[in-house]
């Protein structure tokens, strides 16, 4: 049996002091723990003489119930205060120790592209679907019909020994890999109503040496339009509107008279900049022109009532141009370094 | 087409001063494009000397060596000392000497220098040094060129070699452009500068009776057209062909870029330069009897001047004499007949001949010559009889001799047919108000002969403008001469459109999400060999049919790919080369995909000037071979690289596999893998990947015996997906469902079953018996080893249960669990593990 304590001012004091002292002294959440078992917990010196109450006469009660609620209420916020002293350290230590280098992280991102001449056809084809024209396809092993015969290409004229054509074995099956997109023209007339606007992007071939500024294999886009009334001034306001938005305002064209079997009359298309490497001049940049009668007809359209206009561009010249990419053959070999250079955007 | 400016400028006045790229900008305007600019590329002091004495010097190389006392004249420094290596010279000679200071082509500067114990004070020049002819056997001698000029005299003058020639591309309508007289008519309609036409300075060779004998035998026109509608021959006779070529002439060839041979040789190319008239000159004493032009025989042989023998087709054209064909019609004479330097008497030809005679037997004999370049564009047929008698007066001129008064001449061209051009129509083509009086002038300048009919004019073309065939064409003409800068900007308003196809845009955003997941876009060439398309192209690996080129750049890949496969291994294997060791590279891009035993194309082609019928156009298409669109995507090395705190992740056929799904989530596709095979992959590693029940594609790792045979690390994962089918699969709308809002109760499931069954169907059997209280479900755990039976496996799934219409308690969730246990029980094997 623990000798009964009395509840004297002293020994109230004396508890007080000792726990004030340990909650001072306290340094760390689990030094407060201790102190907390015990300066204020159930065997705490305050709750023994807090215990000790019920046992004294009911005239002390009042006196020494407060004496002693006091001085645990006095403890309870040296604790509570300590204890907020404490969390607060102990957080901001946390976040002292969390710190990293954030240069130095190790990271999963992988940096991806899209390939820049898909990304400049894409962006081509954003341009003339803005103006309502729509995006045709066709077929690159192509019959040459479609290729030649029907844009006016007489089987004998020079003009389709000079498209530098990969023929298709045996050659007597008449098939060629495509050497320009205009046959996705026909193929459009034939399909589609009219009036009719239609963009043709797609890879061509020709038998061409492989060089930094000749591919066997690129990329063109046909521009092909027929309409009631269309004029060769109807031509020039579409390049002119599609070069300044691909290459911004300052861009102008110039129509330079020229021959193609499918076009007539026909024209070269010069453009300038004024931040060319090299210095602002004109550039040629494909060809173009009113469509031929016979084009026309070809695709049973009657040309005493439609007329129609027609250009092509090499999208690979349109990115040395806009990018300054000096070697077509970076383009073609695949090498990630270069297509890293874009990412995402042209 | 080179024009050197000294001969431009006798048919156009040149201002003086003008300079070749004064020429190009002004012919550019009209349609003449900028090409090249040539020049002997030589600067003087170069000045006639005379050889007064030289004393042989042998040397201890062998040679022997002159030293020459040569008088340059006073101005000139007098005589000066040179060492000469050639002997073809003898005192008193006139020869071309490069003083120092002067500079030869190549660049060669010409220094007084210490050779061979003297200083050599200049050089004496040979023709091949001053750039005008190959011959180098010695010493140019003035008297060879037939020149006698004052010692010290400027021979860059003298010689023409201060002339320049522009060169220009001329397009294939325009045959006209390649003739002197042809650009200096267009540099006129550029400039308004005055025109001298060349056929009107000199007199046309009158027909007459005693002419050479010609016969036009035509039994097989081609088209209808004739072989030849005019034919003119001129006698010229006592020629010596000994005689050396005028320098002007040579300097003029050889800035226009023809070699000269002989005198009489030079002066047939220099006629056709001039005019556009091809020039044939026969040794008129090797001919035996008349001419006679016709088709070869089929297979007739045929020695041309080369000294090929060639075998003959029946389209092509001949001229005979008695013993049989003396010349391949515009292409090529005979060896037989041509001019020698012992040719005395000549007969000279000039002809018109049929234009796709010419343009097809060139092909045929791949003998694309000057004179055949000129007759498949289609030249002026109306000026032969001028252009023999302009070699006639050149050679007399050159050569010595005399011409026969007369000649003989067939012409049978018929007149142009005149072109109907309404008022306005021009206007309405072009989209700017000419006047009448405009359209007039402009197609008057060009040559056309205009009448004014009711409501507009009837235009002649003129003879040399074979191209201009429809109002189209004068169109152009009338557009050109007035200048294209006219022409102002106006932009059409398309009807509404639709935007991209959803095809084209499932495309574009496929490519944008692989690239945004770390993928780099490559584009390769199409062209593959036999062994990739056997490889890649079939799941089994048996012979495939492909596509083959005819005319393949590299003959090493005459096919068209079946598979994307191979152009991305050649890319990563050139990355790897470079250093760049981690690759995710993908490409979209069409493969070629012939059905085996299937004959592709047409025998024939319908005529190009009206539409077809709807069954031969579908004869077109049914014999195009199909070329879906397909995507790759090749990984190697490593996804995560080592870095601080992490150990790096290899590529594997699991990244294979999130490609795919990159792919399904942008198409809205719904992917099924399964496992598979394919003959090039892993056998254990490989998927095959099914959009709708059907397959389109494979995703695995390469064989490792692949793989190293290209140099590349044992585990390369590779996808190859038909695009096409992907989208044409996926569902084009999504319908939704309500997203449920009540609780969720989760609860693991572990199952052991057979090592060797698919996780995929034990899922499949669990999510089908839980029923549709499941929400979702997640293979956590693989697990194999201590407490699960040797050949079996323990699949742990997260269970993921919610009911739309409450809160499930966990007895309802278990209950959905265990049937969904117990399906997989019955369909796998599976028992719910301990």
């Amino acid at each position: 049996m623990p000798e009964p304590l009395e509840i004297t001012e002293s020994a109230v004091q004396s508890a007080v002091d000792a726990a004030l002292a340990a909650i001072a002294s306290a340094g760390d959440s689990a030094a407060l723990k201790t102190v907390r078992t015990e300066h204020t917990g159930d065997k705490s010196p305050l709750a023994l003489l807090n215990a000790e109450l019920r046992n004294v006469p009911n005239e002390q009660k009042a006196a020494l119930g407060k004496l002693v609620g006091g001085a645990r209420g006095r403890v309870g916020q040296a604790f509570a205060a300590r204890e907020a002293e404490i969390v607060e350290a102990e957080a901001a230590a946390r976040l002292v120790a969390e710190a990293v280098d954030v240069t130095a992280l190790p990271s999963r991102f992988n940096a991806g592209a899209r390939h820049p001449l898909a990304l400049l056809q894409d962006r081509v084809c954003d341009v003339f679907t803005g103006m309502g024209w729509e995006i045709a396809e066709g077929p690159e092993v192509e019959s040459e019909w479609f290729n030649f015969d029907a844009l006016n290409f007489d089987a004998d004229h020079p003009a389709r020994a000079m498209q530098d054509t990969f023929f298709v074995d045996p050659p007597e099956a008449h098939l060629v890999m495509r050497t320009h997109t205009s046959p996705v023209q026909i193929r459009s007339m034939l399909e589609r109503d009219l009036p009719l606007y239609v963009l043709a992007p797609g890879r061509v071939y020709r038998t061409d040496e492989f060089d930094a500024t000749h591919l066997p294999v690129f990329m063109q886009f046909e521009g092909v339009a027929v309409d009631k009334g269309l004029t060769m001034a109807h031509l020039k306001g579409t390049l002119d509107h599609f070069v300044k938005s691909i290459f911004g305002e300052e861009a102008k064209i110039r129509l330079r008279p020229s021959f193609f079997p499918f076009t007539e009359p026909s024209a070269e298309l010069d453009f300038w900049h004024p931040t060319f490497k090299g210095g602002a001049r004109w550039i040629e940049w494909g060809g173009c022109g009113m469509m031929h009668p016979n084009v026309l007809r070809a695709a049973g359209i009657d040309p005493e009532v439609y007329t129609g206009f027609a250009f092509g561009m090499g999208i690979e010249r349109g990115l040395m141009l806009r990018n300054d990419v000096q070697d077509m053959r970076e383009m073609v070999e695949g090498d990630v370094r270069f297509s890293q250079q874009f990412g995402m955007v042209v | 087409m080179r024009v050197p400016l000294s001969w431009l400028a006798e048919y156009v006045e040149l201002v003086p001063g003008t300079t070749p790229e004064d020429v190009h900008a002004a012919l550019v305007k009209v349609g003449l494009e900028e090409e090249d600019v040539h020049t002997f590329e030589l600067e003087g002091p170069i000045v006639v000397g005379e050889v007064l004495e030289f004393v042989e010097e042998p040397q201890s190389n062998g040679k022997t060596i002159r030293w020459c006392q040569v008088d340059v004249g006073e101005a000139n420094g007098g005589v000066r000392g040179i060492v000469c290596g050639a002997r073809n010279f003898f005192p008193g000679d006139r020869v071309v000497v490069t003083l120092p200071g002067a500079v030869l082509p190549g660049p060669f500067p010409i220094a007084a220098r210490k050779t061979y114990g003297h200083v050599s004070d200049g050089m004496i020049a040979s023709a091949r040094e001053l750039g005008l002819g190959d011959d180098h056997d010695g010493i140019l001698r003035l008297s060879t060129l037939g020149i006698d000029a004052p010692v010290g005299s400027d021979a860059i003058a003298l010689l023409g070699l201060d002339d320049a020639a522009i060169e220009i591309n001329v397009t294939p309508d325009r045959g006209y452009a390649f003739s002197i007289r042809g650009v200096a008519r267009e540099y006129a309609h550029a400039t308004g500068a005055v025109f001298r036409d060349p056929v009107e300075l000199t007199p046309a060779t009158d027909a007459s009776a005693d002419g050479f004998p010609v016969v036009i035998d035509d039994r097989a026109p081609i088209r209808g057209k004739v072989a030849s509608s005019a034919f003119a021959t001129r006698i010229v006779r006592g020629v010596d062909a000994s005689r050396p070529t005028p320098a002007w002439m040579i300097a003029r060839l050889k800035l226009a870029g023809i070699r000269s041979l002989s005198v009489l040789v030079d002066i047939t190319n220099y006629v056709m330069l001039e005019l556009g008239q091809p020039i044939h000159g026969y040794d008129l004493d090797t001919l035996r009897g008349g001419i006679v032009v016709r088709r070869a025989e089929p297979g007739e042989p045929f020695t041309t001047l080369d000294g090929k023998q060639r075998t003959l087709h029946a389209e092509d054209i001949v001229v005979t004499d008695d013993r049989g064909p003396i010349g391949l019609a515009g292409v090529m004479g005979g060896a037989e007949t041509e001019m020698s330097d012992t040719t005395q008497n000549v007969l000279i030809e000039a002809a018109h001949w049929d234009p796709v005679s010419i343009a097809r037997t060139a092909r045929r004999h791949k003998l694309p010559s000057e004179a055949a370049k000129r007759y498949e564009r289609g030249i002026d047929p109306t000026i032969g009889a001028v252009a023999v008698a302009r070699v006639a007066q050149l050679m007399v001129d050159l050569a010595g001799g005399t011409a026969d008064a007369g000649g003989s001449l067939i012409q049978t061209t018929t007149d142009r047919e005149a072109i109907d051009l309404p008022d306005g129509f021009v206007s309405r083509v072009i989209g700017v108000e000419y006047t009448n009086d405009e359209v007039h002038d402009a197609l008057a300048e060009i040559g056309g002969v205009l009448t004014r009919v009711e409501g507009g004019y009837s235009v002649v073309p003129p003879a040399w403008r074979p191209d201009l065939t429809g109002r189209e064409e004068l169109a152009e003409e009338v557009a050109r001469l007035v200048g294209y800068h006219r022409i102002p900007s106006v932009l059409p308003v398309a009807p509404p459109g639709r935007g991209l196809t959803r095809s084209q845009r499932l495309r574009r955003q496929t490519a944008d999400a692989l690239a945004a997941a770390g993928s780099v876009e490559v584009l390769s060439f199409p062209f593959a060999t036999d062994d990739e398309n056997r490889t890649f192209g079939s799941v089994d690996g048996e012979p495939v049919a492909s596509v083959r080129l005819a005319n393949a750049l590299d003959q090493s890949t005459p096919f068209l790919r079946r598979s994307l496969l191979p152009g991305l291994i050649a890319a990563a294997k050139r990355n790897r080369s470079r250093g760049l060791l981690d690759l995710d590279l993908f490409e979209i891009g069409l493969v070629f995909l012939p059905e085996p035993g299937h004959v592709y194309g047409t025998a024939e082609l319908p005529a190009g000037d009206a539409k077809p019928g709807d069954e031969t156009l579908a004869a077109l298409d049914a014999g195009i071979p199909p070329q879906p669109r397909h995507l790759g995507v090749l990984l190697v090395g490593d996804r995560v690289a080592k870095q601080p705190g992490v150990a790096a992740e290899p590529y594997g056929v699991a990244d294979a596999l999130d490609a795919a799904r990159r792919v399904a989530l942008a198409t809205g596709a719904e992917l099924e893998i399964v496992q598979g095979s394919h003959h090039a992959l892993h056998p254990g590693r490989t998927a095959e990947l099914r959009v709708g029940g059907r397959p389109v594609g494979f995703a695995g790792e390469l064989l490792p015996a692949l793989a190293e045979a290209d140099d590349l690390p044992r585990v390369v994962a590779v996808v190859e997906l038909d695009l096409d089918a992907i989208i044409a699969a996926a569902d084009p709308a999504v319908e939704a469902s309500s997203i449920g809002t009540l609780p969720a109760a989760t609860q693991d499931l572990s199952l052991v079953v057979g090592a060797e069954v698919p996780a995929a169907e034990v899922a499949a059997a669990v999510r089908e018996g839980a029923g549709e209280l499941l929400e979702h479900l997640e293979l956590v755990d693989d697990y194999r080893g201590q407490g699960v039976t040797e050949g079996s496996k323990s699949l742990t799934f997260a269970l993921r249960f919610r009911a739309a219409d409450r809160t499930l308690t966990a007895a309802e969730a278990s209950a959905a669990k265990l049937a969904g246990a117990s399906l997989a029980g019955e369909r796998t094997g599976a028992v719910i593990r301990d």
